[in-house]
């Protein structure tokens, strides 16, 4: 198997990510669909380490996961709060800092 | 028979990926993300990476997708919209653009590596003690650098989600009690306030604890506290 198919998933799976965003209007698929990108990234990481035969990459790919994790749980914050607020869960109508 | 694993496993996961962004519930897309994440930590065991498919397992199919289940129940079926502007046609567009033109960057590259079966396999490679060792010694700044952050996102994250009423004045305390939320659940400081509130009621009103709800609980933003037991009320 070689590493070129591994990259052609990534670079599906991170486009299917990008569609995502840009197409759904809750923030949490939105959260959802970025976690599908840095995933994909993750997997070219994987690979490229593979590739080399070192594991900076692995690091690295662990290194994304933690600020994933990261994001994520300040997105939900994010979230949580809006919907306390009774604000509508709506990426496009939460437009005040539109100007 | 890794070339069997590797399409059941880059299959799966796409199509998990796919019905993320195609399905309407938001809880149904949490699950498909969870076979999403299995699916790539399989990837990750073929490319040699054990290490990191466990954490991907462990870390992201357990506890990152429970906090999403949480934050799905508690949100609620939200319906969504469609978007009418133009980005629900563009951005599938320049999604389907964008995967054209990764293509073109990795078949045309022609490098040597992309069409190779990767390094010779070491004894060791991305085993927990391997990445251990270089966590500790090369990557160390990074290592704490992640911790760090950590922390603060935690920190960040409880100050962003927290209630944000106090109990100062008697209008607050007012919204709190006529508030129709199940009892027993919300803060320890709501908790403590309403039970103020009822140990003041009954002081005043020889034992009985029966709050009213005010009608036009809707139409009034601010309701005041109900006064004595004439109504029924289940915030006990």
């Amino acid at each position: 198997m070689t590493l070129g198919w591994y990259l052609a998933v990534s670079a599906i799976i991170f486009c299917i990510g990008v569609g995502g965003v840009l197409v759904r209007r809750n923030p949490l698929v939105i959260l959802l669909c970025l976690e599908l990108m840095l995933n994909a990234g993750n997997l070219a990481l994987v690979t490229f380490a593979r590739m080399h035969g070192g594991e900076a990459g692995q690091i690295f790919a662990l290194i994304v996961m933690v600020v994933a994790a990261c994001e994520v749980t300040v997105g939900l914050g994010l979230i949580v709060a809006i919907s306390r607020r009774n604000l509508p869960v709506d990426v496009d109508k939460l437009h005040e800092l539109n100007g | 028979m890794s070339e069997v694993l590797f399409f059941l496993a880059a299959i799966a996961a796409i199509t998990g990926a796919i019905a993320v962004v195609t399905l309407k519930n938001p809880f149904y897309a949490v699950l498909a993300l969870v076979c999403h994440l299995v699916a790539l930590a399989a990837l990750f065991l073929l490319l040699r990476a054990e290490f990191v498919a466990a954490a991907q397992v462990v870390v992201y199919a357990g506890a990152v997708m429970v906090l999403y289940i949480f934050v799905v129940a508690y949100v609620g079926e939200t319906e969504e919209i469609a978007s009418g502007n133009a980005l629900r046609f563009v951005g599938p567009l320049f999604a389907v653009a964008l995967a054209v033109e990764l293509c073109i960057a990795l078949l045309g590259s022609a490098l040597a590596g992309i069409n190779s079966q990767g390094a010779p396999y070491k004894r060791g490679f991305g085993t927990p003690e391997q990445i251990g060792r270089l966590f500790l010694t090369d990557y160390l700044f990074v290592f704490e650098v992640a911790s760090l952050l950590l922390l603060v996102a935690a920190v960040g994250a409880v100050v962003l989600a927290r209630r944000r009423r106090g109990l100062d004045d008697e209008g607050s305390l007012a919204r709190l009690i006529a508030e129709p939320r199940p009892a027993y659940t919300g803060t320890i400081a709501e908790g403590a306030g309403v039970r103020k509130v009822l140990q003041a009621l009954k002081d005043a009103d020889g034992g009985v604890i029966e709050l009213a709800f005010p009608e036009d609980l809707e139409k009034d933003p601010v309701p005041t506290v109900p006064e004595s037991s004439d109504a029924d009320g289940e915030q006990a």
